[in-house]
């Protein structure tokens, strides 16, 4: 019975191919579906695109590694719902490329960190973490505030969105370094055009430094608006369509 | 007529190999020039005088070559080359995880404000690159090299190509750590090098598969050993995971940020699926092959059962690739996925554990030596660990049982006692044997410091863990504790308080771990550079069990 295996054995590109068959296996039947499976991701109300502002936010979370203590997945258990608020859908992270849902709370949930707290909250914390919590083991971030956000890519990276089927529309790619600035520091014509093309999104002076816009005002923006994207007036859980 | 056909055969590689570094270094210049931001200006600068040093490093080699000692029969240098690159990344990946350790235990006094780059979230990418990818990655190439050529009866094909390989993955490796020191990361655990490095090591594994298969085709054995079978495996497998996980668009080509091909839950099922294959197929399937092939050869015993061998490849290879949605469970992560993902970890259990009562069956009759042979214990104890922590993996792998270890640190326990126990261990082991092997020598500098090493390591691990498991059981239950009047009964804040003094411990645990590294690394060096008389050893192919004809 076990001699069929002198096949592989003796040829190591059967060997190679029979590897290459049996690991793509569970792979092919675990993954593709979920690009065509209708109900993977829910029809909901109120997701929409980053603002530039929030887009670099983000980029600067990816980048200081805020994924490896905080997740952005609040799990359908009772004390998670509780702490956290509703549990997460996949639709808010469907234009999140990378995706962060995280691994590992050494610090808490960011899913619906967004409204929790002020600016000036975010900003000393940010700082200074054991300034509000004396418990924290967070680092600090004080080098943020002080760094300039470089603006001038941010219409490529909304591009590149936008490859990706993000839905940005053109006026939103072109305008995506004043949209930036324009958010963080909402004043004149450039301000009513930001309202206009991100209906709803908080401009303001984050960072509480009107003088300049900080990696500082991008990442408390990106923070402010997390969670609260989704319509759960409108979005019904026990409905068929969503129950998966 | 040697010397002859010898630059003949240096030639063509050497050709390639030029021709790679010259154009690596044109893109390098390029992009330094036009970079857009400081971060990949700084990276390009090092790939520039990484692939100027490898050029220069050729030219030197080739002067060198023709007046060089004639062909030895197996291609040593490379593997001396890579014993010594996995002492270093080892001691380095351990430093920065005591690094880390002690940032969580005493954050007031291992932040500094000043210096954002050693802040923990920049750190953390380091070490686990470090230690699996530096580490394990050296180790996994140079002893694959030394295995298939020992047990093909055949030199490593190519030429210059396995020192491409072996200089190339180091590039990679620094290329990659610099990276996450400025910034660079995609943002995905294991998955962190940016699309440039990701390029280059694509280029660098096929070039490494070439190599490994190169050797296989000139073998003198007419079956190709089992431990070959895992590298291979592992070699293919993880080609395939890197490529597709790393799909992204880069913003610019003269800027290091990327934005991945798939978003939220696509992206989250293909990403676990690489990182749990990464554990699978990198630090699993790699490592059986260190298993199958100097657990034998330390305890001069064939392996115990051909049969199951062959079972434990098959199903290993065939069940690991399901199981990475157990890293999603509960989340917006269709159930029927979850379920999958749940099922296959279980089940995953039973090759595991067929490895390893194949592995520690080996020692059938030559148990005695473990008392007597530090070397040997640590080989097998490795395997204990191996299958501690290929159990608890399933357990936790059950939705009720993850609902509580889920983010919380006995993950990070259950990924350590595999890590420290099980690569760690194999690989600590494996490079004990070698080192006397290659520098030809009778044996180690000193077995007592082996037995410092072997029992500083043990009780490191058995602090970290022990730690870590009360640590996250304790955290688990805290964040879903009700009080009498049904409200929940703990802040987040107190849970993170509650950790500091297991966070103390598990920083000691790591530094015993740490300190034992420290120890081999001198008592290799001491073993390569004693002056003891050269010992040649006779005899590198274990005994085979061969299938029935």
């Amino acid at each position: 019975m076990w001699s069929f295996h002198k096949w592989f054995e003796r040829h190591s590109l059967i060997l190679l191919v029979g590897i290459l068959v049996v690991v793509s296996i569970g792979g092919l039947v675990q993954i593709t579906p979920l690009f065509f499976i209708e109900s993977t991701i829910e029809r909901v109300e109120g997701v929409r695109p980053y603002t530039p502002l929030e887009l670099a936010g983000r980029q600067i979370y990816i980048r200081e590694g805020c994924y490896t203590c905080h997740s952005q997945m609040i799990r359908p258990l009772r004390d998670e719902v509780e702490r956290y608020g509703h549990y997460s859908l996949a639709a808010e992270s469907m234009y999140d490329h990378p995706f962060q849902w995280g691994s590992k709370r050494t610090g808490p949930d960011l899913a619906r960190v967004g409204g929790r707290y002020s600016d000036e909250w975010h900003r000393a914390h940010l700082e200074d973490p054991r300034s509000v919590v004396p418990e924290s083991v967070m680092p600090p971030y004080a080098f943020l505030a002080r760094a300039d956000l470089d603006t001038a890519n941010l219409g490529a990276h909304v591009r590149v969105n936008r490859l990706l089927r993000v839905p940005y529309s053109d006026a939103q790619m072109a305008n995506a370094a004043t949209d930036a600035r324009a958010q963080a520091e909402p004043m004149g014509d450039a301000a009513y055009d930001f309202e206009q093309r991100y209906p709803g999104a908080a401009a303001r002076d984050f960072d509480g430094d009107p003088a300049r816009v900080t990696e500082m005002d991008a990442l408390i923006a990106y923070l402010q608006m997390l969670g609260a994207g989704v319509d759960f007036e409108t979005y019904q859980a026990e409905a068929p369509e969503n129950r998966r | 007529m040697a010397v002859a056909s010898f630059r003949r055969e240096w030639g063509a590689d050497a050709l390639g190999i030029f021709f790679i570094v010259a154009l690596g270094a044109f893109c390098a210049l390029w992009g330094a020039a036009h970079a857009s931001d400081r971060a990949f200006a700084v990276q390009m600068w090092t790939a520039l005088a990484g692939f100027l040093a490898g050029g220069a490093g050729l030219v030197y080699c080739l002067g060198r070559a023709p007046g060089g000692a004639p062909a030895t029969k197996y291609e040593n240098g490379v593997v001396k080359a890579g014993v010594f690159a996995s002492m270093f990344w080892g001691v380095a990946g351990f430093l920065v995880g005591v690094v880390i350790a002690l940032q969580l235990a005493f954050p007031n006094i291992f932040y500094f404000p000043d210096f954002g780059w050693t802040n923990f979230g920049r750190l953390r990418p380091l070490h686990t690159s470090a230690v699996i990818f530096a580490f394990g990655g050296n180790v996994l190439i140079a002893t694959s090299f030394y295995v298939v050529q020992r047990t093909c009866r055949a030199r490593l094909a190519g030429g210059l190509w396995p020192w491409f390989v072996f200089w190339g993955y180091n590039f990679f490796i620094v290329l990659a750590g610099t990276g996450y020191l400025l910034g660079v990361t995609e943002g995905r655990e294991y998955a962190e090098p940016p699309w440039y490095a990701d390029l280059w090591l694509t280029l660098v594994w096929v070039v490494y598969l070439l190599v490994f298969l190169g050797a296989i085709w000139k073998r003198q054995e007419k079956h190709i050993y089992v431990a070959n079978w895992f590298y291979l495996a592992f070699i293919v497998t993880v080609a395939v995971l890197h490529i597709i996980n790393n799909i992204a668009i880069p913003v610019s080509l003269a800027g290091w940020f990327s934005y991945s091909l798939f978003s939220g839950v696509q992206d989250a099922l293909t990403q676990w699926w690489y990182g749990h294959n990464a554990v699978g197929f990198f630090l699993t399937a790699g490592f059986l092959g260190i298993m199958y092939y100097f657990i034998p050869k330390r305890a001069d015993r064939p392996v115990y059962s051909y049969r199951l061998s062959i079972i434990h490849f098959w199903a290993l290879i065939f069940l690991y690739i399901w199981a990475g949605p157990h890293h999603l469970h509960y989340t917006a992560l269709p159930q029927w996925a979850q379920t999958l993902g749940a099922t296959f970890s279980v089940m995953l259990w039973m090759p595991s554990w067929g490895g390893m009562i194949n592995g520690l069956m080996t020692l059938s009759g030559a148990w005695d030596k473990l008392r007597t042979d530090p070397v040997l214990r640590m080989l097998v104890v490795s395997v204990a660990f191996y299958g501690m922590s290929t159990f608890e993996g399933p357990v936790m792998a059950i939705r009720a049982v993850n609902s509580l270890s889920h983010y919380t640190d006995w993950t990070i326990g259950h990924v350590h006692s595999g890590a420290l126990g099980w690569v760690g261990f194999v690989s600590f082991g494996a490079l004990y044997c070698l080192v006397p092997w290659l520098w030809k020598k009778k044996q180690l500098y000193s077995n007592a410091l082996v037995e410092w090493h072997f029992w500083l390591s043990t009780i490191g691990i058995v602090l970290y863990i022990t730690s870590m498991w009360v640590a996250g059981v304790m955290q688990g239950l805290m964040w879903r504790a009700y009080n009498a009047f049904g409200f929940l009964e703990y802040s987040f804040v107190e849970s993170v308080e509650a950790m500091h003094p297991y966070y103390i411990i598990r920083a000691l645990g790591g530094a015993l771990f740490f300190i034992g590294a420290l120890i081999m690394a001198y008592n290799l060096w001491r073993t390569a550079a004693g002056g003891a008389p050269a010992h040649e050893r006779e005899g590198d192919v274990p005994a085979i069990a061969v299938a029935a004809e």
